[in-house]
């Protein structure tokens, strides 16, 4: 089955920053990182914070999870499963996002 | 029961203290307190004296306010000698006639300057150092003149001879002994202090007995001496040790000691009922105490016996730490050996000038004394093993010998201290009163300081105070590790060193050489700040982008709602009608509540990721300039309207405050930084409260630092007086990169500097004194960073490819559907959660 929605373009992705993207109708914040390689998908709305803003937090790694900081007020989400590392009750959505032909898709989570 | 009535005669620093102690007294109200001042004030900070001629007013010196005296219903009277004793009667009588009647009559009347009996020592400008009025009429004195000179080569003489010196005159020290300190040093230190304070540019006279004081050839006194020399000059101070001040006492027939003050016992009582001496006053075992720690204790003494308690007088211990004519010196116990048997060991550099003498008992197994000059570092381990009574370490002579490369200095161990051990003299703070702060949450110096006034004094027990600290926090189990976080094993001081050293220029750089994981939100700030201090770089280039909070990606503030506000650099807060007009105007236009910030500028909130390029182009296009008010840097200079329109100005604080802001604007560092400058002392700009903070004077700008308004509010410190404008950039040049180079991570100057060993000395060591030889390499960082400044909002604005990040979403033009406003006072704030249906239904 092939659901995936391209997004961008690979040269649209700057390294180790966020973007958000729109996917039928929900906001999704998609980051890139330099060092392991891969792509990550989460849903763009922070749920301590209640705003839309993940996307422009900074990533990292915590151990060995990689996560995004919320810029609101600094909790720390696992880009794989999307648990709130500081209030566990917290998940973010996580999509699945894979890199085809210089494109970057998003498949409905 | 009627309140018992307590008269104390004068109120010095012991009479305050007395005061004070009784009105925290859980009894307080059981009493009734009035008090006599001879001086025109109620009490202020003597031992800090000398500060008032490095800029300190009498304000900035005193201990406490007539509107706190009168809030807890003490009643004083300024200018009012007590003049009559009538102990049968329990009464006393004031130079104005006022008769005043007792329940106990406590006696702190202090000491006063002995001035040797010396033929001509009356004339005009023959002054002693005692008072503020002293003060004043030594700076009058001292302005008519070019030679100065100080009778008297002890502790208080060589402060004033630093005054003299500070003031331009050429000083001279005439001491009767043959040495200087002779009651604090022996003989290898005193030599060493003498050598030392020479080399500064004072002369030193030793045994030299003044015969009579003439008139001068060339200047205004002629001294001539008992061996037929002589020395000219325009002014003379007398600094020849102090008598109790008995007066009163004696000649109303309380008991008094052979050589003067006021006979006590072991709590503070006099020989007369309801009658205590306490401070510089009392002789208590036949002796006086000069020092105003022991003071303090009699205060808290007498104190105790009028409230029903038992605490005794047990005597005091005399050591002292000090820094003379910047010369360090410290004097410990029986610095002499003239204990029986006594042996001592011996350190004697005269290459880097430092001299220390360990005095230990007879079977070598205790510290009895110690002399340290110019290296006093182990004063507060010495002094701890003496009061304690500890053993000393196998290898004693290694507590004063040079540490060698790459080990540190013997301690003892702060461990083997008893809880009880007094490690803050001034504020009576014990080892146990530090281990309940740490025990409670303290994990820092600042904090320690706040919670238990240790080191806040004299200082005096920094270091040692800083021991019991790390020692308590590791017996806590805290690991005392100042790694910035787990990517890094280094404080962000050693990364900012790391970075400077090795000229890295990007994270993954670092990350590589020094670090390891991926960083996260704490290092990569961090070192984004680090970087942009000493390199300055564009924050949005795509090596440093992703490194940055969403307030430096975006260049804005981000509001709780994900939108950011905008706020436009006003240097010195000054901006024409048609700048006023153009903020009006976006602000209009694209809705933007408007309010006045802190800083004298406007903030502008509400702007979406995608409004924000349009709305700074047109700021740009009118003249504006980002204000950084999203960075951890520079953000403004306040100002006050000064010189060029307001009656009282003094200088032109706007202009200067202006000068300022453009130099440093954008700086960016371990936290956000606020200036401000005031015309006159009025200090309208407030200063007094800013990072760096600037005052006009009649002679130049006063420069004050690390001041804190916000969260823990601190007074600022004053770095240096009446600057002209060249020096005063040089200096702030200084202290703005060294604090960039040295700061913890968000550590603002104020927690920094409380923080920093060797507090405010050591500062003004580094910035003015240039102790580190680092002035000019600070200075050169300084100027690069200003080089390579921009307007990231005009270099963003102008292309087009850092603008693709200012839209919401990278695949559609559409907005972030969850943004709900309400209106309210004439203007949008974004919706609280109930209220947020009805805002969304009624957009829709
Ligand atoms: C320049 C200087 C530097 C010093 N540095 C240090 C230091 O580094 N460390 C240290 O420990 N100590 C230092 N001292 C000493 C310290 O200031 C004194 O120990 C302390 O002030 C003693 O306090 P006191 O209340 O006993 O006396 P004071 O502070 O002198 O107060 C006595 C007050 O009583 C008033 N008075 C006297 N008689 C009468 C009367 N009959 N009626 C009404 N009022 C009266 C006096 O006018 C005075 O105001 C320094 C002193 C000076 C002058």
């Amino acid at each position: 089955m092939s659901n995936w929605t391209t997004i961008c373009k690979e040269t649209d992705l700057t390294p180790d920053t966020g973007l958000c993207a729109l996917l039928d109708g929900e906001q999704v914040a998609v980051f890139y990182s330099k060092k392991t390689g891969e792509l990550y998908a989460v849903s763009n709305f922070d749920p301590i914070g209640e705003a839309n803003v993940l996307s422009r937090g900074i990533i990292g790694s915590i151990g060995e999870a990689v996560v995004v900081a919320s810029p609101l007020y600094k909790q720390h989400f696992d880009l794989k499963t999307g648990a709130c590392l500081e209030e566990p009750e917290h998940t973010l959505k996580v999509y699945p996002v894979r890199l085809e032909a210089g494109e970057v898709q998003l498949q409905p989570a | 029961m009627s309140k018992q009535r307590i008269v104390v005669v004068g109120n010095g620093m012991v009479g305050h203290k007395f005061i004070d102690n009784l009105l925290q007294d859980p009894k307080a109200d059981q009493f009734d307190i009035v008090t006599f001042s001879e001086e025109p004030r109620l009490a202020y900070d003597r031992v800090q004296l000398s500060s008032y001629f490095s800029g300190a007013t009498a304000d900035d010196l005193m201990l406490t306010s007539e509107g706190y005296y009168r809030d807890n219903g003490v009643n004083f009277v300024l200018n009012e000698k007590v003049t009559e004793l009538d102990t049968a009667n329990n009464q006393v009588v004031t130079s104005s006639g006022r008769v005043e009647s007792y329940d106990k009559l406590v006696l702190a009347t202090g000491s006063f300057p002995f001035v040797p009996p010396i033929p001509g020592n009356d004339q005009e400008h023959c002054l002693v150092y005692r008072t503020i009025e002293d003060l004043e009429a030594i700076s009058a004195s001292a302005a008519q003149s070019k030679i100065g000179v100080v009778v008297g080569g002890g502790l208080l003489g060589l402060e004033a001879a630093n005054a003299l010196k500070a003031a331009g005159l050429e000083t001279h020290v005439v001491e009767f002994a043959p040495r200087l300190m002779a009651v604090q040093l022996d003989e290898g230190g005193g030599k060493l202090l003498r050598r030392k304070i020479e080399e500064l540019g004072v002369n030193v006279h030793t045994e030299k007995a003044t015969k009579e004081i003439v008139a001068g050839e060339n200047c205004r006194y002629r001294m001539n001496f008992a061996d037929g020399s002589h020395l000219e000059t325009d002014m003379i101070l007398f600094s020849a040790g102090i008598r109790p001040q008995d007066e009163l006492a004696r000649q109303f027939g309380l008991e008094i000691g052979e050589r003067g003050g006021i006979v006590v016992n072991d709590s503070c009582q006099t020989n007369v009922d309801n009658v205590y001496a306490i401070g510089e006053c009392a002789l208590w075992s036949g002796r006086i105490y000069g020092l105003v720690a022991p003071g303090y204790t009699m205060a808290k003494v007498a104190v105790s016996h009028i409230t029903g308690g038992d605490e005794q007088f047990r005597g005091a211990d005399m050591s002292t730490k000090l820094k003379l004519l910047g010369v360090d010196v410290a004097s410990i116990g029986d610095a002499h050996g003239n204990t029986p048997g006594a042996q001592s060991y011996t350190y004697n550099d005269e290459i880097e000038q430092v001299y220390k003498r360990l005095i230990v008992s007879a079977d070598g197994k205790k510290v009895v004394g110690a002399v340290l000059v110019g290296d006093v570092d182990a004063y507060g381990n010495l002094l701890q093993l003496m009061l304690n009574d500890m053993d000393l370490p196998g290898n004693p002579a290694g507590l004063i010998l040079p540490a060698g490369d790459g080990e540190a200095a013997m301690g003892l161990g702060v461990d083997a201290l008893p809880d009880t051990a007094q490690i803050c003299s001034c504020y009576d703070v014990t080892k146990g009163m530090i281990k309940e702060a740490v025990a409670s949450g303290c994990t820092d110096m600042g904090a320690i300081k706040g919670a238990t006034k240790a080191s806040t004094g004299c200082g005096g027990c920094a270091a040692l105070t800083k021991q019991v600290l790390d020692a308590e926090l590791s017996n806590l189990g805290y690991e005392v590790k100042n790694d910035i976080c787990e990517h890094f094993a280094y404080s962000r001081k050693e990364l900012a060193d790391i970075v400077r050293v090795k000229k890295i220029k990007t994270f993954d750089e670092l990350l590589d050489s020094h670090g390891k994981g991926l960083g996260c939100d704490v290092c990569k700030p961090a070192a984004a700040s680090i970087l942009a201090s000493f390199w300055n770089e564009y924050v949005l280039e795509d090596n440093l982008v992703g490194l940055q909070d969403t307030n430096d990606v975006f260049l804005g503030n981000m509001q709780k709602d994900g939108t950011y506000s905008i706020v436009p650099r006003v240097a010195g807060g000054e901006i024409t009608p048609d700048k006023l007009i153009v903020l009006g105007e976006v602000a209009k236009e694209y809705n933007l509540y408007t309010k006045i910030t802190g800083g004298q500028r406007i903030d502008l909130f509400g702007a979406q990721l995608h409004e924000l390029p349009v709305i700074w182009k047109k700021l740009v296009d009118a003249g504006f300039e980002t204000g950084h008010a999203y960075g951890k840097s520079v953000r403004t200079v306040k100002s006050c309207v000064g010189s060029t329109w307001c009656r009282y100005g003094v200088d032109d604080s706007v202009g200067f405050a202006i000068e300022i802001e453009d130099r440093y604007k954008g700086l960016r560092s371990p936290h956000k930084l606020k200036f401000a400058v005031s015309g006159c002392t009025r200090e309208c700009a407030e200063a007094q409260s800013k990072d760096v903070g600037v005052i006009a004077t009649e002679n130049g700008w006063n420069l004050y630092v690390c001041g804190n308004g916000g969260m823990r509010p601190r007074h600022a410190d004053l770095l240096a007086t009446d600057l002209d404008a060249e020096t005063l950039i040089k200096y702030v040049d200084r202290f703005l990169m060294f604090y960039i180079r040295t700061a913890d991570r968000l550590q603002r100057t104020s927690v920094w500097l409380e923080n920093l060993e060797g507090g405010l000395a050591y500062l003004k060591d580094v910035v003015i004194n240039d102790k580190l030889g680092l002035a000019a390499e600070l200075e050169a960082e300084m100027e690069a960073n200003i080089a390579n400044y921009q307007c990231e909002w005009k270099t963003t604005v102008e292309s087009p490819e850092k603008l693709k990040r200012f839209r919401h979403f990278i695949n559609s033009d559409a907005t972030d559907s969850n943004l709900a406003y309400v209106v309210e006072r004439e203007q949008r704030r974004p919706a609280f959660k109930e209220e947020r249906i009805a805002a969304v239904e009624l957009a829709d």
